[in-house]
């Protein structure tokens, strides 16, 4: 309490030479100080300590998902369940559209086109997108899943509607020679639905889908 | 909207305030230094931070030392943030060998993470090293959200003395709020989030060999580097096929649960919480909603306590919740509609068992409509900012919900602390308006509300408007400011509105379109953020000292009751006059006459 009695009348004062105790050299000093010292501290504790404790806690019970939930097939890293993946071939499953440049999907450039609903750039993406699937899929003239038409937000959206994966199923079904059926089976067993009724929407992974296909070969 | 977004709201708000109280009690003992068990486990560290650093704990300070305290220490914490920035090439903890942002994209950063806006305007996995990111950015986000609690706990603590000189010590009280609040929630937050997929390592980025080929279209560079034109000036394109995905890497869940925790927002990515490695399912996306939304809404518990009368934090909370369920309910029926032009091609957007539906531009299939809408509501509710999807891919009103939310002054929950400080200071506002029509002098918590408490308050709720709105006007008036625009017409407009009522807001969201890492906006953005935090602050800690030397007046037959359904109306009255009078006609311009453009035909 030495010098801070001297401060507090200070700090109720409204007098000409009250600069909130900064004026002289004492109180300066007595603010510098702890404010530099207590910045160290916490740089240290939040920025180096806390972040090392949390990743070797995390490697040690969660090894997996803290190096990226990666699938490894033969032994090389084909992806990560995450992180989605392009898709053109009519055999597989086509993920949504992605705005990451230049390349979609593209790790280092996540985000979303940022066009606004009245973008006339949006709406001829957008037509593009359903010429491409019809033009795949000539037989089929359901309406097409909004997802599977549109951007998302990340540019890495590893998920389509469970909508979007039944309307591709012909498509990739013809492509490999698989009945329509043997294809629906296989969305519907790697569907997810929503926890408690309410968290989540009714979607499959695209690449465990794909991934899926594959292994029926 | 959807039963089921209605189901959302429903869990998402009982959880949280299932944590009001003990939460708010919890608070309130460890800013009193009530004798439980964490302060009596964390005692010896706790000395030993405050004998390291030349702190006596015991002091007590006025308010106007405890506004320099804070000011220096956050002051200080911009220059350390700014230096790592600009030396991090040359620091540890660099594997991509990233070099440094310019000097106004650093301190455009710099003041954004100490304000607790966390706008970023650069693409934080191509420009910020590991180290950057933990010991600057991190860092930040604690002493940000523990400076902000602290302020409201001042303004609580004038309330509750009387006849007092002091306030409390802003060494003690920010130690004690990071130590014992921030720091533990987070530490298991992090982890939880781990094991739902959220990264945490120190790897470089991976490589990954994709399933199939990508041909994608990119500009060619000559060997120096430098992009090829041909005679007309038109870049050049290359055809490029590659099997190759770079999967970015880092520290990322222990910066995401402090930066919803602490109402900041500056993801680890650029996608931010729509990013997968960020917020991989809806159940992250639950327990990132509800780190956001604790601690604004049992800082109310925590002022009811203090004050001695708990009804007065649950009138405060209660006006907020309301004015939230409205705000969510407009945001997700707008988005739920679905964009009509987009209808008109024959694209299905009606929810159903198999998909969310509605405008899914810029939003993730696994947060759909429902878990979308919510989290912009509440992020730009609270001061914080994230984004799970893309909000300047929302419909017109949609994307009004957000811009609206922050115009509102950030008190609808708010950030942490400043949602607090912000709405007591519409109250005080509320009962002067009241007290005029009842033609008596107007008193809150016992306290008579004079000349200076007002001028202080009018200051507090003005500053952010002025920012907001000359900002603006200066941004649309100017070539520097339009060239940033991404998209045409009124939306444009709102692109500008948006990105200067965030920084003065000290929110961080965006309508991310806008090119916004210039000289100009790095620079009006970040004396944006800095004026909007640290003067409305300073008006607040010179009410909090004006009120606590105060003498407490009885309760009396004529006092006006500040608990009650009347007393509930009048602050959101209040908040939606001041808010809706000031930002209306600027509203019109942009996201309004979108709206009426788009449903014109």
């Amino acid at each position: 309490m030495n010098e801070s009695s001297g401060t507090n009348h200070d700090a109720r004062t409204r007098g000409p030479r009250d600069g909130g105790g900064v004026a002289h050299e004492g109180p300066a000093k007595a603010i510098l100080r702890p404010a530099i010292a207590l910045l160290l501290v916490m740089t240290a504790l939040l920025g180096i300590v806390y972040p090392f404790l949390v990743t070797g806690i995390a490697s040690v019970i969660f090894p997996a998902q803290a190096a990226g939930s990666l699938i490894v097939r033969n032994g090389r890293i084909v992806g990560s369940r995450l992180i989605g993946q392009p898709f053109s071939n009519p055999g597989y499953f086509w993920s949504r559209p992605s705005a990451t440049s230049p390349q979609p999907y593209n790790g280092l450039d996540s985000g979303g086109s940022n066009l606004g609903p009245l973008n006339p750039a949006l709406i001829t993406a957008v037509q593009a997108r359903i010429a491409a699937l019809r033009a795949a899929d000539p037989g089929n003239d359901a309406r097409i899943p909004v997802d599977l038409v549109t951007t998302s937000a990340s540019g890495l959206d590893p998920d389509i509607s469970l909508a979007a994966a039944y309307y591709q199923a012909g498509r990739v079904a013809r492509a490999r020679g698989l009945s329509v059926g043997r294809v629906r089976a296989l969305i519907a067993a790697h569907a997810k639905g929503r926890l408690l009724g309410v968290l989540g929407e009714p979607r499959v992974n695209v690449l465990e889908l794909n991934l899926a296909l594959d292994q029926i070969h | 909207m959807t039963v089921q977004s209605w189901g959302l709201l429903a869990l998402f708000l009982g959880v949280a305030l299932l944590c009001v109280k003990p939460l708010g009690l919890y608070i309130a003992h460890v800013m009193e230094g009530a004798p439980i068990w964490p302060l009596r486990a964390g005692r010896r560290v706790e000395a030993g931070i405050y004998r390291l650093c030349g702190i006596d704990p015991e002091e007590e300070m006025g308010w106007k030392r405890y506004a320099v305290a804070l000011l220096v220490f956050n002051a200080l914490g911009a220059l350390l943030l700014y230096a790592l920035q600009r030396l991090q090439y040359w620091l540890p903890l660099n594997p991509q060998h990233l070099f440094a942002p310019s000097p106004d994209s650093a301190f455009d950063t710099a003041v954004s993470f100490i304000t607790n806006t966390n706008w970023q305007s650069y693409t934080p996995e191509i420009t910020m090293s590991y180290l950057t990111q933990m010991a600057g950015l991190v860092v930040q986000q604690f002493m940000s959200a523990a400076t902000g609690i602290v302020v409201a706990v001042v303004l609580i603590r004038g309330l509750a003395r009387h006849t007092a000189r002091t306030i409390g010590n802003f060494w003690r009280d920010l130690t004690r709020v990071t130590l014992y609040v921030l720091l533990p929630i987070a530490f298991v937050l992090a982890l939880v989030l781990v094991s739902q997929g959220v990264i945490q390592n120190f790897s470089p980025y991976k490589k990954v060999t994709m399933l199939a080929p990508v041909t994608y279209q990119q500009q060619q560079v000559n060997a120096a580097g430098n992009p090829v034109t041909d005679a007309a000036g038109k870049p050049v394109m290359q055809t490029v096929t590659t099997r190759t995905q770079t999967l970015p890497m880092g520290p990322v869940a222990s910066q995401e649960s402090i930066k919803e925790l602490g109402t900041n927002g500056g993801g680890f990515f650029n996608a931010n919480s729509a990013h997968p490695y960020e917020n991989p399912d809806a159940i992250t996306n639950l327990l990132e909603m509800l780190a956001i939304i604790v601690i604004p809404a049992a800082l109310t518990y925590t002022f009811g306590h203090m004050v001695g009368d708990t009804r007065q934090g649950w009138a405060v909370l209660a006006a907020m919740a309301i004015l939230f369920v409205g705000l969510y309910a407009l945001c997700n029926h707008s988005e739920q509609a679905g964009n009509p032009r987009i209808a008109a091609l024959g694209v299905n957007q009606t929810a159903s068992a198999l998909q969310s539906g509605g405008n899914m531009e810029g939003k993730e299939v696994r947060f759909g409509i429902s878990g979308s809408t919510l989290f912009a509501t509440l992020a730009t509710t609270t001061s914080t900012g994230a984004a799970n999807s893309m909000e300047d891919s929302y419909m017109p009103l949609g994307g009004m919900v957000p811009l609206f939310d922050m115009m509102l002054g950030e008190v609808v929950f708010g950030g942490v602390g400043s949602g607090l400080y912000s709405m007591l200071i519409f109250a005080i506002i509320g009962v002067f308006i009241a007290g005029l029509m009842i033609g008596r002098t107007p008193e809150y918590i016992g306290k008579k509300i004079e000349a200076f408490e007002m001028k202080m308050s009018s200051i507090a709720i003005l500053v952010m408007p002025l920012i907001a709105l000359v900002g603006t006007a200066v941004a649309v008036s100017v070539k520097a400011g339009q060239a940033g625009v991404a998209n045409p017409g009124a939306h444009g407009f709102s692109e500008i509105l948006y990105s200067f009522t965030s920084a003065s807001n000290n929110n961080g969201s965006a309508f991310a379109g806008l090119g916004a890492d210039t000289l100009f906006y790095n620079t009006a953005l970040g004396l944006a953020m800095w004026i909007g935090r640290f003067w409305p602050i300073a008006a607040v800690l010179a009410v909090a000292g004006s009120l606590a030397a105060k003498k407490r007046i009885p309760v009396t037959e004529g006092t006006m009751p500040t608990h009650g359904p009347t007393f509930i109306v009048l602050l959101i009255g209040t908040v939606l006059l001041v808010g809706a009078l000031t930002f209306v006609p600027a509203l019109a311009l942009g996201p309004i006459v979108e709206h009426l453009m788009l449903w014109s035909h």
